[in-house]
């Protein structure tokens, strides 16, 4: 049961870093990344089977930090869209050095 | 004054337990601290009469005045300096400008402290003469710097040699201010000039009075600085400005060398007193002592012009006529003869020593009256002549004769004194009559003047008297004082420390017979270039120009007078110190008296050098040596008057440019421009393309430091390459770390 | 007149109180300048006024400190309170000779450079001033501290406002100047923060671990020769930047020369003597066997000796009268590392009179070239030439300056050069002849330039309306020019004072590294 569970969360990680990765749109890639903290919280509950209820209380940080940086992550993205008329990344690199 | 004293004198009785018991105690002499206090009093008088004359302070915000102009117009006409209209190449300009309004006050004040001082210091000389102390007498006034082993007294200390030299300097001095209240008379620069003079005053006696070394070097470096100030008295003039910045440098090195002996007496005795200095001085190592003093000697070499530093003193010619005959001709420059003489502790102890000061002094003596043979300028010519006679005092010094040397540095004050103030009488009459027309030909040079003893009838005479004084024709004061030196030398040939020594190899007795001769040659040229000088401007035709004629006169008395006086002198002031050949013939004065007076100073000295015995000679050859001395002086006024024909110069503008030899007579060797080129430009070009631009700004600043900057800048821009913004980037090279850490772990 | 101080206990609370009085100023000017705007004349000269006065108030405070402390030999007014406990850090301060005369100087010029900025500083004046106050506070903590923690933070403290003195108050190239200044000083100064901590951790007790950073534990340490010569060369270079000696110099010029008049003053009269005087206070007396090593001390000797020379050859071909008088600053403190590397009981008082008159002449040269510059905003030499006739007192203030600067004896400089002269040529005969040539190129580059400013033909249509010092001028200048005589007359009070902290500093050198801890007869 485990295994597969494990298996499913690296699949959906994988998917996830690889949205990141290839992706241009920063609405996608901020779903990836959700899609990348949704994993990691299915192999949490996962082994809270064996190990305690330890996971499930982390699952539940995780979901609610993923909450707090959905908010703040989507406002960015709309007042970068207001200012560039565009969420496309290649376009933003302010960070350049 | 009594208030004064009410405050100083408890001090110094309290500082000086010593002086309770010296004879001078209780005199005349307690009031030694007000002889140099008094021109220190007219300098501070006097200088702040000049600022205050001059004085309109600035706005209150100096940034906002620019527009101000008005306001300052008043100023400018109020105080015109002089090299607003000067013009000329000369230094002695007279401008028709209302007379300072201070100059009544400084007329008085200035002399008047001087003639005190004198007057003190007479009072002094008679106390001191009924008293017959043999030690000196030392007033000490405060500890001027005490730490570790130094303890440094400010005192003053008064014995025979320095009483000599007070005499000559407050003597001559009041002459020659007196003298400079008519020459100075319509100066805008007046209060200045007495303030400078005054100034100079205290620090020459400071200079002679010191009581150690380090007190005396105050005096040594400030004398330097007045004259400095006062060279460049019109200093609008680049020249002046120049010479005297030149001659405040070269006195410098000397300087430096001064000091070097000073450290050295500190390292090796522990003390600087010339007390001290004078009982450690036997324990330390002849060659210790040598060097000290051949240090001392630098320091006299740059003051007191002798070969290879006399280059300033011929510049310094553009100072005003009475600085020439006061600093630069009757009291500075000898300072370093008087250090020689006060040294005279170490320099008896240092044979080598002796000779090289006797060595150099011949040669410059020699070196200095070629030149003073193809001068032009009247002062120039009296300039090198100084340089020469200084030459002379250095030959007596240097061999152990110091009082010959002192007695040459009286007699050489009073007749110098008044050959350059009477030439500032002959630069006054003809610059007032090139300024009636308004000519600017060079009122110094002798091929403008020509037959002025008719226009200026006792300056003629005075000057010829002067001239015969220097040139050594007896009776007049430098006959006596030259022949002694010359006679010291030749006796000193055989029988003392100096002959038996060896200078570089050469045995010292061939080296004193070789000075002896140079000084006879030089005797001769003496004679052939003053007789020269008095020819080329008092006989012949006149050359001043027709126009120009009728306005040459003498100068009012107050100029007139001190020359009087100081003619006086230079006829008899070899009555100061008659040989005994001489008064064994014609008994008209006391023998040797100066030798006598001196005595207690370095008489011990003196016989160190011949081994205690005075120096003997013998009946005939002193006769000889005397008859050699007369016969070279007449010769040389002789060959002058004959071989020199005043009719046939031409005036300045039409001469003819020197060729051959007597061009490098006449540009002195190129000596300055060799100076120039061999020195100076080397380390100007030096400083700024090597240190400067090379080091400096290139190598510390440039690579070190900009370099150092430029090396963080560079690899901030390497570290910036990989900062491209693309958070897509930076999320790809994440992953590929991640990967890249998992697989090693993995992998291993 | 030390029963009178003593009857108001003057020693108790004397340092505190020097510290605190320019901070409270500064609070002062602090809370006027948040309401009111200090760019405007009226609020600018009220601010100026209460700087004056602190500062001044600072002076006649500190002025009895020449009485109280009249033969004194060791600590003196010292006050130790607790800092910051776990770290063994103390507020330790107190005053010996050195100390003494380095203060003196500092509280004397101090209420003159608000004088000197006067008219020349119209911007931010507030801010100007509060800076001015905080260095006062800084610059004295340094020379007070008797606590290695303490003796850090204040060298930082002053170092800061001048920063920002010279990069907003500046000349044209003032970014540049102030920055090479930072970052020139804090190199030095960090390597010297580890030398420091690691001192502190040394000295510290061995039971609890706790460091102690005080003075007097420092002392009582011995260090291995490897670590005291690492240590000595930490502190070598924060102070050798500082001083600056001979390679470590370049910033001097360009922050003299952009900084304002009172930067220019404070500059090289009281924090180029921060160097010397951490030689004095830290560098010889702690590590004694890394200093007085042949090599090392070779090396020192001959940099000061080039530094001398150098400094005045360069100063010769400055075209910028700033620039020639901070290459003479160069010059003067060559002659400063002379005396003190020369260790002799006069070349260490002689090092420390060249210190006071260096602060004094060179002070009132660059307050003269403030003055002048104000008139006709240029520092090129040639701009200039005759205007002695156009302004005499200022140029007979600037002789009397200059020829201090040159030490002339019966002036202030003479004594100092003198001293170290005399003193060094006991231990190093021959460098120290060599030294005493740079008396003939101070002449030189001083009277020529005297010359090319003051003296020759007034050529210049510029120069012939100059206005003459006024009245805030010359009571500037009188105090400065009273200082250069009387020191030059009769330093004796001065030199007695220093005497004993000079040679308890010789012999505790002199005593080498194993001073405390003899060691055994026998041994190699």
């Amino acid at each position: 049961m485990l295994a597969e569970a494990l298996a499913l969360s690296a699949a959906l990680f994988t998917i996830g870093v690889v949205g990141v990765l290839i992706r241009r749109n920063a609405i996608i890639i901020f779903m990836c990344v959700e899609l990348m903290l949704n994993a990691v919280n299915l192999s949490f509950v996962a082994l809270s089977r064996y190990y305690g209820a330890d996971g499930q209380v982390f699952v539940f940080f995780v979901m609610t930090v993923a909450a707090a940086e959905a908010a703040v992550g989507l406002a960015i993205i709309i007042s970068i869209f207001r200012h560039r008329k565009t969420v496309n990344l290649q376009n933003i690199n302010l960070l350049r050095g | 004054m009594t208030v004064l004293s009410a405050g100083i004198l408890p001090l110094i009785q309290h500082a000086a337990p010593a002086a309770g018991a010296h004879p001078l105690a209780g005199t005349v002499a307690d009031w030694l601290w007000l002889v140099p206090l008094l021109p220190l009093l007219g300098f501070v008088i006097n200088g702040a009469l000049s600022l205050f004359a001059v004085a309109h302070t600035g706005p209150s915000d100096p940034d906002a005045g620019h527009g101000d102009v008005a306001a300052h117009d008043h100023a400018d006409a109020g105080h015109t300096l002089p090299g607003d209209v000067a013009s000329g190449s000369h230094g002695d300009d007279h401008h028709p400008v209302a007379r300072h309004r201070f100059a009544g006050i400084v007329s008085v004040v200035g002399p008047l402290m001087l003639a005190l001082s004198f007057v003190l210091t007479a009072a002094m000389f008679f106390a001191m003469r009924s008293a017959h102390a043999t030690e000196p007498f030392i007033q000490t006034y405060f500890t001027w710097m005490i730490t570790g082993e130094l303890n440094l007294a400010a005192a003053f200390q008064l014995d025979q040699l320095a009483m000599v030299m007070m005499l000559v300097i407050t003597g001559v001095g009041t002459l020659i201010h007196v003298f400079s209240v008519g020459y100075m008379r319509d100066d805008p620069g007046y209060p200045r000039y007495f303030a400078y003079l005054n100034l100079f005053v205290f620090f020459m006696l400071v200079l002679v009075m010191g009581a150690n070394y380090p007190v005396m070097f105050i005096g040594w470096e400030g004398v330097g600085l007045c004259s400095y100030l006062l060279i460049g008295f019109w200093f609008s003039e680049k020249a002046n400005a120049d010479a005297g910045k030149k001659a405040f440098i070269v006195n410098r090195i000397g300087d430096f060398g001064f000091l070097v002996a000073l450290m050295m007496l500190f390292a090796h005795l522990g003390t600087m007193d010339f007390q001290g200095v004078a009982a450690g001085a036997p324990q330390m190592s002849t060659g210790v002592v040598t060097a000290i003093c051949l240090f001392l000697f630098l320091g006299c070499v740059g003051k007191s012009a002798q070969i290879p530093l006399y280059v300033w003193l011929p510049d310094a010619m553009a100072g005003p006529t009475p600085v020439s005959a006061l600093i630069h001709a009757a009291t500075m420059v000898t300072a370093g003869v008087y250090l020689v003489a006060r040294s005279s502790f170490l320099f008896s102890l240092a044979p080598v020593a002796g000779l090289t000061v006797a060595l150099t002094g011949a040669l410059t003596a020699l070196f200095a009256a070629t030149i003073g043979l193809k001068q032009w300028d009247i002062k120039k010519i009296l300039a090198y002549s100084t340089v020469s006679q200084l030459g002379f005092m250095f030959m007596a010094v240097g061999v152990g004769a110091y009082v010959a040397g002192i007695f040459h540095l009286a007699t050489h004050a009073f007749f110098k004194a008044l050959l350059f103030l009477g030439s500032g009488s002959v630069i006054y009459a003809m610059h007032a009559a090139y300024h009636k027309t308004g000519s600017h030909e060079d009122a110094q040079d002798v091929r403008n003047m020509g037959g002025l003893r008719r226009f200026m009838p006792v300056t003629w005479v005075l000057m010829w008297i002067a001239t015969l004084a220097i040139a050594g024709i007896p009776p007049f004061a430098g006959f006596f004082s030259k022949d002694e030196i010359l006679t010291s030398v030749y006796a000193r040939a055989h029988g003392s420390t100096l002959a038996e020594a060896s200078w570089l190899g050469i045995p010292g007795s061939a080296l004193l017979y070789f000075i002896y001769f140079v000084g006879i040659v030089t005797a001769l040229l003496t004679a052939i270039y003053m007789t020269r000088m008095m020819l080329y401007t008092f006989h012949g035709p006149n050359r001043t120009g027709e126009a120009e004629r009728g306005a040459l006169k003498e100068a009012p008395w107050v100029m007139t007078g001190p020359l009087v006086l100081l003619g006086v002198l230079s006829a008899f002031g070899g009555w100061f110190n008659l040989p005994k050949i001489f008064t064994d013939f014609l008994p008209v004065g006391p023998t040797f008296a100066l030798e006598h007076w001196l005595d207690p100073v370095v008489g011990e000295q003196q016989l160190a050098v011949t081994h205690g015995e005075a120096v003997h000679l013998s009946h005939g050859t002193e006769l000889l040596l005397i008859g050699a001395a007369i016969v070279v002086a007449i010769a040389g006024i002789v060959v002058a008057w004959r071989m020199l024909k005043p009719e046939k110069l031409v005036p300045k503008a039409d001469s003819p440019a020197d060729e051959g030899f007597e061009r490098i007579f006449a540009e002195k060797y190129f000596v300055d421009e060799g100076y120039d080129r061999a020195i100076v430009q080397p380390l100007y070009r030096g400083s700024r393309g090597v240190l400067w631009r090379g080091v400096d700004a290139g190598l510390i600043d440039g690579f070190f430091v900009n370099g150092t900057a430029w090396l963080a800048r560079a690899f901030g821009w390497l570290g910036s390459t990989a900062q491209t913004g693309a958070v897509g980037t930076y999320a790809w090279v994440v992953v590929l770390g991640v990967v890249a850490v998992i697989g090693v772990f993995t992998l291993r | 007149m030390s029963q009178l101080l003593d009857s108001i206990g003057y020693q108790s609370w004397v340092l505190p109180a020097l510290l605190i009085i320019p901070l409270v100023g500064a609070g002062v000017l602090l809370a006027l300048a948040v309401r009111g705007n200090g760019d405007e004349a009226g609020p600018a000269r009220t601010a100026r006024m209460i700087a004056f006065f602190t500062l001044l108030a600072e002076f006649i405070v500190s002025i009895g400190l020449w009485w109280s402390f009249e033969s004194g030999s060791g600590w003196h007014a010292s006050v130790n309170i607790p800092w910051i406990p776990t770290w063994g850090v103390r507020f330790s301060i107190g005053l010996d000779g050195f100390a003494l005369m380095m203060v003196l100087l500092t509280t004397f010029l101090m209420p003159l450079t608000v004088l000197g900025g006067w008219t020349s500083v119209r911007t931010k004046v507030h801010s100007y001033l509060i800076l001015l106050l905080v260095m006062t506070t800084g610059m004295l903590g340094v020379f007070l501290a008797r606590d290695l923690f303490l003796f850090y933070v204040m060298w930082e403290v002053m170092l800061v406002p001048m920063y920002f003195i010279i990069g907003i108050w500046g000349g044209e190239r003032r970014i540049y100047a102030s920055l090479k200044f930072f970052i020139y000083t804090m190199v030095g100064s960090i390597l010297m923060l580890v030398g420091i901590i690691y001192i502190g951790i040394q000295a510290g007790s061995p039971i609890t671990g706790a460091p102690d950073f005080s003075y007097a534990a420092a002392l009582g340490q011995s260090f291995s020769p490897a670590a005291s010569f690492w240590l000595f060369g930490a502190f070598f270079l924060a102070f050798a930047v500082k001083v600056p000696m001979f390679p470590f110099h370049t910033w001097l010029p360009d922050a003299h020369v952009e900084a304002p008049t009172a930067g220019s003053v404070i500059l090289a009269s009281i924090m180029l003597k921060m160097g010397t005087f951490g030689f004095l206070r830290f560098a010889l007396p702690l590590f004694p066997g890394a200093a007085m090593d042949p090599t090392v001390r070779a090396i020192i000797l001959i940099l000061a000796v080039i530094a001398i020379i150098y400094g005045a050859l360069v100063a010769l071909v400055q075209p910028d009268f700033k620039k020639l008088v901070a290459y003479s600053s160069v010059s003067h403190m060559g002659f400063v590392m002379l005396g003190i590397f020369a260790l002799t009981v006069e070349s260490v008082q002689g090092a420390l009179m060249v210190m006071i008159n260096h602060g004094i002449s060179t002070g009132a040269l660059f307050f003269l070239v403030g003055m002048i510059y104000e008139r006709r905003h240029s520092r090129l030499i040639d701009s200039y030439g005759g205007i002695a006739r156009v302004v005499p007192m200022f140029a007979a203030a600037l002789t009397l300056v200059a020829l201090s600067s040159i030490a002339l004896p019966g002036t202030n400089g003479f004594v100092g050069e003198f001293l170290v002269l005399i003193g060094a040529f006991k231990t190093f005969p021959v460098l120290t002849a060599i030294a005493a040539t740079g008396v003939i190129f101070a002449a030189a580059y001083m009277l020529w330039a005297l010359q090319r400013i003051l003296f020759n033909k007034l050529d210049k249509d510029e120069n012939r309306h100059l206005p003459d010092l006024n009245w805030r001028e010359i009571g500037l200048l009188t105090p400065l020019i009273a200082a250069i005589i009387w020191i030059g007359v009769y330093p004796a009070p001065v030199l007695r004072r220093m005497e004993s902290a000079a040679h308890d500093l010789v012999q505790r050198v002199e005593r080498g590294p194993q001073g405390r801890f003899p060691r055994p007869e026998g041994l190699p």
